[in-house]
């Protein structure tokens, strides 16, 4: 008869995942209640006054996005464990501009990426046959659809501005890639990159399913490490607003009444660098006041996708005539998008 | 044995090296680990993406941060 050898049991990895899967859902399914227990009852706010709503609408989102960055994180550290900047260098290698461009910027959404890595990535990508506007695809979608803000997105407005927010930040990165392409860049491209002898690379020593999970879990651990501050002032900023803001004081401004309200996010998005965490929840206040969606998308996409610190170390690689084609060309993009969603979504 | 760490010197490179060193101490090896800052010679390890492992001049890793566990494996077979 066969007997386990090790005296103590340990549950294998499937179990703890469906322990910790389960324990979300009653978390996320419990705080509603729970805060309207502490705040309403126990405190004895009002929910119909501004303090009570403010604290409530506080205490809640922060509850509410922090269990959501937790489980979607995660779930995207283990998507992203199945690709390597290698795999999609040597996907795109050789491939044509159109379907490149929309392979690249697919790829840019699920390979793990940071920002740290983009010069070799670059250069890899360019000595592997990728061409020009193909690389741009990926190094636009990658930032652009993130994990921190589609959590942010899906918690505060619900799937379809998500979806909208994702399709769109794909469909731009593929045709800002393609423009690029058409007009013929690469002699912008410091020339040391085409030069440069890269080694074979790696493929053995794949994750285990354990690494999959650990590094899953410290991926979760060090994005809600990194970005809590900014969340806790984006939500209280968000609950001030939300409290006590007038009505019609950001619609006199930039509302629908406001044509240049569009470049003028952009151009705010561009100094707030990756802080979907803090900005989102603003976002959402301005959204309840009556700023158009679309605005309000262009500004998203703009604080994630216009990064001046990726721009200063792109310029390792690319000369500045390139690094203000790529920008000026995603800032346009972006703005026409957010036109398009306020005449399309009224 | 001698290792190097690739990468511009963000946050997983330094991860990387504590665990690597972390590791060889478990193991009891006697190894001598670099830090490599350079893009041309990151690249001519072939390592597209940050941070990289080269045990004795040969690229075993790239692109993401292990569990000391693992490290121990890869430092094993390179021995």
């Amino acid at each position: 008869m066969l007997v386990k050898s090790s005296a103590r049991w340990t549950p294998p990895l499937a179990v703890w995942l469906a322990a910790a899967a389960l324990a979300w859902v009653l978390a996320y399914r419990t705080i509603l209640p729970f805060w309207n227990w502490v705040v309403f009852s126990i405190a004895g706010l009002d929910s119909g006054a501004r303090l009570g709503s403010s604290v409530h609408f506080f205490l809640y989102d922060t509850t509410k996005i922090l269990l959501l960055l937790g489980g979607i994180i995660f779930i995207v550290a283990i998507i992203r464990s199945f690709f390597t900047v290698e795999r999609t260098r040597q996907l795109l290698g050789g491939r044509a501009q159109g379907a490149g461009n929309v392979l690249a910027a697919s790829l840019g959404v699920v390979t793990p990426f940071c920002s740290c890595s983009a010069v070799p990535a670059f250069i890899g990508f360019v000595s592997a046959g990728v061409p020009l506007g193909v690389t741009f695809s990926f190094l636009i979608a990658s930032p652009m659809v993130n994990e921190v803000a589609i959590v942010m997105l899906l918690g505060l407005f619900g799937w379809p501005v998500t979806l909208l927010y994702v399709a769109s930040g794909v469909v731009l990165a593929i045709v800002a890639g393609l423009v690029i392409g058409r007009l013929k860049l690469e002699r912008f491209v410091e020339p040391f990159v085409f030069a440069m002898a890269v080694g074979q690379g790696v493929n053995g020593a794949a994750p285990t399913w354990n690494d999959r999970v650990a590094g899953a879990v410290n991926e979760v651990k060090d994005i809600i490490g990194r970005i809590w501050p900014y969340l806790l002032v984006g939500i209280g900023v968000g609950a001030a607003i939300h409290g006590w803001a007038p009505t019609d004081f950001f619609t006199r401004y930039a509302g629908r009444g406001n044509p240049l309200a569009v470049p003028l996010a952009v151009l705010a998005g561009v100094p707030l660098y990756s802080n979907a965490a803090g900005v989102l929840p603003i976002v959402t206040a301005l959204h309840e006041k009556g700023l158009p969606m679309g605005t309000l998308l262009a500004f998203m996409q703009a604080v994630v996708g216009l990064s001046l610190p990726e721009a200063i170390i792109l310029r390792r690689v690319l000369k500045p005539q390139l690094i203000a084609a790529f920008f000026g060309i995603t800032a346009v993009g972006i703005i026409l998008t957010g036109y398009l969603f306020n005449a399309v979504l009224g | 044995m001698n290792i190097k760490v690739l990468g511009s010197g963000c946050k997983n490179c330094q991860t990387l090296e504590a665990r690597v060193i972390l590791a060889a101490r478990e193991l009891n090896l006697n190894v001598q680990v670099e830090h490599v800052t350079d893009y041309p010679s990151i690249l001519g390890y072939g390592a597209t993406s940050t941070p990289g492992l080269v045990v004795d001049g040969k690229l075993v890793l790239s692109g993401r941060v292990p569990a000391v566990s693992q490290l121990k494996e890869l430092l094993n077979a390179g021995h």
